[in-house]
C-alpha cells in the first residue's frame, strides 16, 4: 500500500474551545489509484490532507498515522520532523488547490516558481531546471512554453495558471498528487479541460490521485473509489459504480441528487 | 470549519477579547492612575505650581518639605508642576483629538455617502492636504500669533482629521453597499438621517481605536512644540515644556528631565496599547 | 513608467501651487516685518531695504513674482543673512540632513524589518511579545526625549560619545538613534503585521507544499509582500524624519536645515523659511513618486 491512513483526527484549538475537524479517517491509496474525498465544505476533507502534508495551522493537533512507502521502506508522516517532510512535499507528494488566482506567487516569476521545485528535489540548476520548467509547460499544453515562462501568474488566464500549478506540482514526478477543489473555481469549460488533462497526465506518469471536491460528477469522471465525508467522519466508502447505482447513506442520496440529471455522469474512466 | 453562529454581539465579543488582554488592561489602569492624579494629585502637596523659592532650589526628590520629586531652579515644586503639566497635555490630547473626530467624520461620512464625483473632489482635496508640511505651518503660526492654547487645538485638530476622513470615508463606502443601508434608502429616509442614525452608529468601532491612537499622537505634537519653545507660556506648563527645562538642566538636576519624560512615555505607551488592544479586539485577524 | 512618472509630477503641481500659497498668504498675514528689529531704522533706509526686496509692491505682484521665482528654483535672498540667498543657505544646510535621515532611515529599515518579520515567525510567543514590547516602547518615547536622556547618559555621565557637533561619525550616532528608533519600531510593527499576514496566504501554503526550505519561504515567497505596506510607509516616514530632524538638530547643534528652520522663523526671515517649506513640499513630492515606482517594482501586478 502506498499510501495507508489509520484513526487520522485533526481538531484545532480555539479562543471559543477545542474544534474537531477530523474524527478519525482511514484512507489507504494503491499506486497508482484514483480516490475521491467528497463531502461539504467543513467536512473536514481538505483538513485531512493538509494533515498529512504536515501544513496545518499552528494551533492543530493531529493525531492517528499515515504511512508513506518509500524506497527506505515505510515513513510515518504525522508527527515527522520538518526536514524530513519537506523531502516528501513536491517531491513525492504534491498538491494543487482550488484557487489558481492566489496560490501562486504574484511576485515571482512563473520560471522561478517551477524551477526552484526542480532545484530542490531533482538538484537541477540554471539551464538545465529551465529546460526541465519548459518541457513540464509543454506537457500542460501551455502553447510557447519558452517565452511564456517569463510571465507573472496576472498575465495567466485562471485555467493556464492551474496548468502550471499542475507543471509544477509534477515536476518531481510524485508518487501521490493531492488536488484540493482543482477545478471548484474555473468556469465550466475550463474545468472539463484541467479534468482532461489531469486524466491524460495520470495515464503517462501513473501518479496515484486523491481528489477532494464537493462534485460527484466531478468524481465520476475521474475516480475508482469514492469516501464522503461529513461533520469530520466518513459516511459512506466503496468503488463509484455501486455508490452511484445504489447509495447507502442518505447523505450520498442527497449529494447525488444536486448532480445535474440532464448531465449524466460518464462512467468511462480515463485509467480503464 | 465552520461553527454554528453564536448569538454573541460583535461589541460583548470584543469587550471580552479585551478583557482577555493583560497588557491592554494594565495600560487602561496606568492610565487611569495618571489621568487621576493630573487631576487630584496638585491638590495633595502644600505646594503650587507657579510659586518660586529661591531657599529650595534644584533640590532632589526628597521626603523633606514635600518636595517629592524636587524642585527646579526657581525653586518650584516639581511634583506639582509635572502633575499640571499632565492636566495641560492630556486636555490638548482629548480637545484637540475631538477636534478632528468632529471635522473627520462628517466629512469622510459624507463623502463615503455621497460617492462618485463629490467623493473624487473631497478626497484630492484631502489627498493634497495630506502633501502639505503641516508641521511647519503651525511652527510659524505659533511663531507669528503668539503661544496661543486655543491655536494649538484648533491647528493640530484641523491636521488631524485627514486620517480619520479617510478611515470614515472607507468604511462608509462599504456600509453603503449593506442591505440594511439599502433598505433604509428605498424607504425615502434622507441622506442626513441615513448618516446619523445608521452609517455613524456602525463607525463606533474603528473610531473608538481612531481615538485612541489619535490622542497620544496630538500629546506627542503638542509636548514637540513645547521642546522648541513654541507651546504654552510660562508659568503654565506641559510635559514637553518641562522636558524642554529638563534637557537644559540635565546635567546639574536629572530628574528635572526624567520625571516628566517618564510621565509622558508613560502614557503614550498607555495609548497606544489601549488601542492596539482595541483595534485586535475589534478585528482578531492578527491576533 | 517615464510617462508614468511625468503624470505624477503634472500632478503634484496643483499641490504646491497651494502649498505656494498657502505659505505667502501666512507670511503676509503674520505681524511684524523683518524689519521691526531692535532698533527703528530711519524712514529712508526702510524704504530702501523695502524695494530692494520688493515689499513696496502691490501684493499680487510679490505673489507673482514669488511664484516665478520658485518656479525657477529661486528662493530669493535671505532676509536675516544679508548678502546670502536661501538657495545658498539650503545648498549649505541640506547635505547635512540628508545625511543624518539617510543614515536614520536605513537604520530603521535595516534593523526593524528583520525584528518585525522574526517576531511574525514566532507569533505569540515569548520573542514576538518581548519584541512588540520594546517596539511598543520605541514609538512611546519621542525623540525629544530620547536624545537629551541619550546625552545624559553617553556624553555626560559616561564620556563615550560627543554630546554634539559635525565630524567624526561618531557625532552621527546619537541623533541618528534618536531620530531613527522610533521609526525602526513602527517598521518592525508594520513588518509583523504583514507578515503574518502573508504567511497565511495561499501562495505560501503552495510553496511549503513544495517541500520548500522555511528559509526560502520566507526570504523569497514571503518577504515582497511583507515589505509592501513598509514601502507605503517612507512617504510618512520621510515626513517624519524632516519634521524630527528640526528638534534633532537643534539638540545635537548639528548646522542643517531644520536648525535654520527654526532660526528662520524665530528671527521673521520670510524668505528662508518659506523656502525650506517649499523645498520641504517639492522633495517629499519626490520622494512619492519614487516610491510609487519602487512599489511597481515590488510588485508586478501594478501596471503605469
Amino acid at each position: 500500500m502506498l499510501l495507508d491512513v489509520r484513526d487520522l483526527k485533526v481538531s484545532f484549538d480555539t479562543p471559543d474551545g477545542v474544534v474537531e475537524a477530523v474524527r478519525g479517517l482511514d484512507l489507504r491509496l494503491a499506486a497508482g489509484e484514483s480516490v475521491g474525498i467528497v463531502g461539504e465544505s467543513g467536512s473536514g476533507k481538505s483538513q485531512s490532507v493538509l494533515a498529512l502534508m504536515g501544513l496545518l495551522a499552528d494551533n492543530a493537533r493531529v493525531s492517528g498515522s499515515a504511512t508513506l512507502q518509500t524506497d527506505t521502506g515505510a515513513l510515518e508522516l504525522i508527527g515527522a520532523k520538518r526536514r524530513v517532510l519537506e523531502r516528501i512535499r513536491g517531491a513525492r507528494i504534491a498538491m494543487i488547490f482550488q484557487d489558481p488566482m492566489t496560490t501562486l506567487n504574484p511576485h515571482l516569476r512563473i520560471a522561478t516558481q517551477i524551477k526552484e521545485v526542480i532545484t530542490r528535489h531533482r538538484g537541477l540548476r540554471g539551464r538545465a531546471a529551465t529546460k526541465a520548467a519548459i518541457e513540464m509547460l509543454e506537457a500542460v499544453k501551455i502553447p510557447d512554453p519558452a517565452r511564456r515562462i517569463r510571465y507573472y501568474p496576472h498575465q495567466f488566464s485562471g485555467g493556464m495558471r492551474q496548468r502550471v500549478m499542475i507543471a509544477m506540482a509534477l515536476a518531481c514526478e510524485p508518487d501521490i498528487l493531492i488536488a484540493d477543489e482543482p477545478t471548484t473555481a474555473l468556469d465550466v469549460t475550463v474545468q472539463a479541460d484541467i479534468l482532461d488533462l489531469m486524466a491524460e497526465l495520470r495515464q503517462r506518469t501513473n501518479v496515484a490521485l486523491l481528489l477532494i471536491t464537493h462534485d460527484l460528477g466531478v468524481v465520476a469522471g475521474q475516480c475508482e473509489r469514492l469516501l464522503v465525508m461529513r461533520h469530520g467522519e466518513v459516511v459512506e466508502r466503496g468503488a463509484i459504480d455501486p455508490i452511484f447505482e445504489a447509495p447507502a447513506h442518505a447523505y450520498t442520496r442527497d449529494l447525488l441528487a444536486a448532480v445535474p440529471k440532464l448531465e449524466t455522469p460518464h462512467f468511462a474512466r480515463a485509467s480503464s | 470549519m465552520e461553527q454554528a453562529a453564536h448569538g454573541r454581539s460583535l461589541f460583548s465579543d470584543a469587550l471580552r477579547r479585551l478583557r482577555s488582554n493583560k497588557a491592554a488592561l494594565a495600560s487602561i489602569g496606568v492610565l487611569g492612575f495618571i489621568v487621576v492624579a493630573a487631576v487630584v494629585g496638585p491638590w495633595l502637596s502644600p505646594h503650587n505650581y507657579f510659586t518660586q523659592d529661591y531657599g529650595a532650589i534644584w533640590i532632589a526628590p526628597t521626603l523633606a518639605d514635600a518636595h517629592w520629586l524636587g524642585t527646579d531652579g526657581l525653586g518650584r515644586d516639581l511634583f506639582v508642576r509635572a502633575l499640571e503639566g499632565g492636566r495641560i497635555s492630556l486636555m490638548i490630547g482629548f480637545v484637540a483629538t475631538l477636534v478632528s473626530l468632529i471635522i473627520g467624520v462628517a466629512y469622510g461620512a459624507t463623502a463615503g455617502y455621497a460617492g462618485g464625483r463629490v467623493d473624487g473632489v473631497m478626497m484630492r482635496i484631502v489627498d493634497i492636504l495630506y502633501a502639505m508640511p503641516f508641521l511647519f505651518f503651525v511652527i510659524l503660526l505659533m511663531v507669528f500669533f503668539g503661544r496661543n492654547i486655543l491655536l494649538i487645538f484648533v491647528a493640530i485638530g484641523a491636521i488631524n482629521w485627514l486620517d480619520m476622513a479617510r478611515i470614515v470615508r472607507g468604511q462608509t463606502l462599504a456600509l453603503k453597499q449593506q442591505p440594511f443601508i439599502e433598505a433604509a434608502r428605498m424607504s425615502g429616509a434622507p441622506a442626513v438621517s441615513i448618516i446619523a442614525r445608521h452609517i455613524v452608529p456602525n463607525l463606533l468601532g474603528v473610531v473608538a481605536v481612531y481615538i485612541t491612537l489619535t490622542i497620544p499622537q496630538v500629546i506627542l505634537f503638542e509636548s514637540f512644540l513645547s521642546f522648541l519653545g513654541l507651546g504654552v507660556a510660562e508659568p503654565a506648563t506641559s510635559w514637553g515644556a518641562l522636558i524642554k527645562d529638563g534637557a537644559d538642566e540635565m546635567g546639574r538636576a536629572p530628574w528635572l528631565l526624567i520625571v516628566p519624560a517618564v510621565f509622558l512615555a508613560a502614557t503614550l505607551f498607555c495609548f497606544n496599547f489601549i488601542g492596539d488592544g482595541l483595534r485586535d479586539a475589534l478585528d482578531p485577524k492578527d491576533r | 513608467m517615464l510617462s508614468y512618472a511625468l503624470r505624477r509630477l503634472l500632478g503634484a503641481i496643483p499641490t504646491l501651487l497651494i502649498l505656494l500659497t498657502l505659505a505667502f498668504v501666512m507670511m503676509r498675514a503674520a505681524p511684524g516685518g523683518p524689519f521691526d528689529a531692535d532698533r527703528e531704522l530711519p524712514p529712508q533706509v526702510r524704504a530702501n531695504l523695502e524695494a530692494k526686496y520688493h515689499l513696496d509692491e502691490p501684493l499680487y505682484q510679490q505673489y507673482g513674482r514669488y511664484i516665478w521665482d520658485v518656479a525657477h528654483f529661486d528662493f530669493g535672498p535671505s532676509f536675516q543673512y544679508r548678502d546670502t540667498s536661501v538657495n545658498d543657505l539650503i545648498a549649505q544646510g541640506f547635505p547635512v540632513s540628508l545625511k543624518l535621515g539617510a543614515a536614520s532611515l536605513a537604520f530603521a529599515l535595516i534593523f526593524g524589518i528583520p525584528l518585525g518579520m522574526l517576531a511574525a515567525l514566532r507569533q505569540n510567543k515569548p520573542a514576538d511579545y518581548g519584541a512588540m514590547t520594546v517596539a511598543m516602547l520605541g514609538i512611546s518615547i519621542p525623540n525629544f526625549v530620547l536624545a537629551p536622556l541619550m546625552i545624559l547618559l553617553f556624553a555626560v555621565y559616561n564620556d563615550w560619545l560627543p554630546a554634539g557637533g559635525l565630524g567624526s561619525w561618531q557625532n552621527y550616532v546619537m541623533p541618528v538613534l534618536a531620530l531613527g528608533t522610533a521609526m525602526m519600531a513602527y517598521v518592525a510593527r508594520l513588518a509583523r503585521g504583514s507578515t503574518i499576514e502573508v504567511m497565511r496566504s495561499n501562495y505560501v501554503r503552495t510553496a511549503r507544499a513544495k517541500g520548500l526550505s522555511a528559509a526560502r519561504v520566507v526570504w523569497v515567497h514571503a518577504l515582497p509582500a511583507a515589505l509592501t505596506p513598509i514601502v507605503s510607509f517612507l512617504g510618512p516616514a520621510a515626513a517624519g524624519i524632516i519634521t524630527g530632524s528640526v528638534v534633532i538638530e537643534t539638540i545635537f547643534g548639528i548646522p542643517g536645515l531644520g536648525q535654520f528652520f527654526v532660526q528662520g522663523a524665530l528671527n521673521r526671515d520670510y524668505t528662508l523659511v518659506m523656502g525650506v517649506v517649499l523645498f520641504y513640499g517639492i522633495l517629499i513630492v519626490l520622494f512619492n513618486l519614487a516610491v510609487d515606482l519602487l512599489y511597481g517594482w515590488l510588485d508586478p501586478r501594478v501596471s503605469y
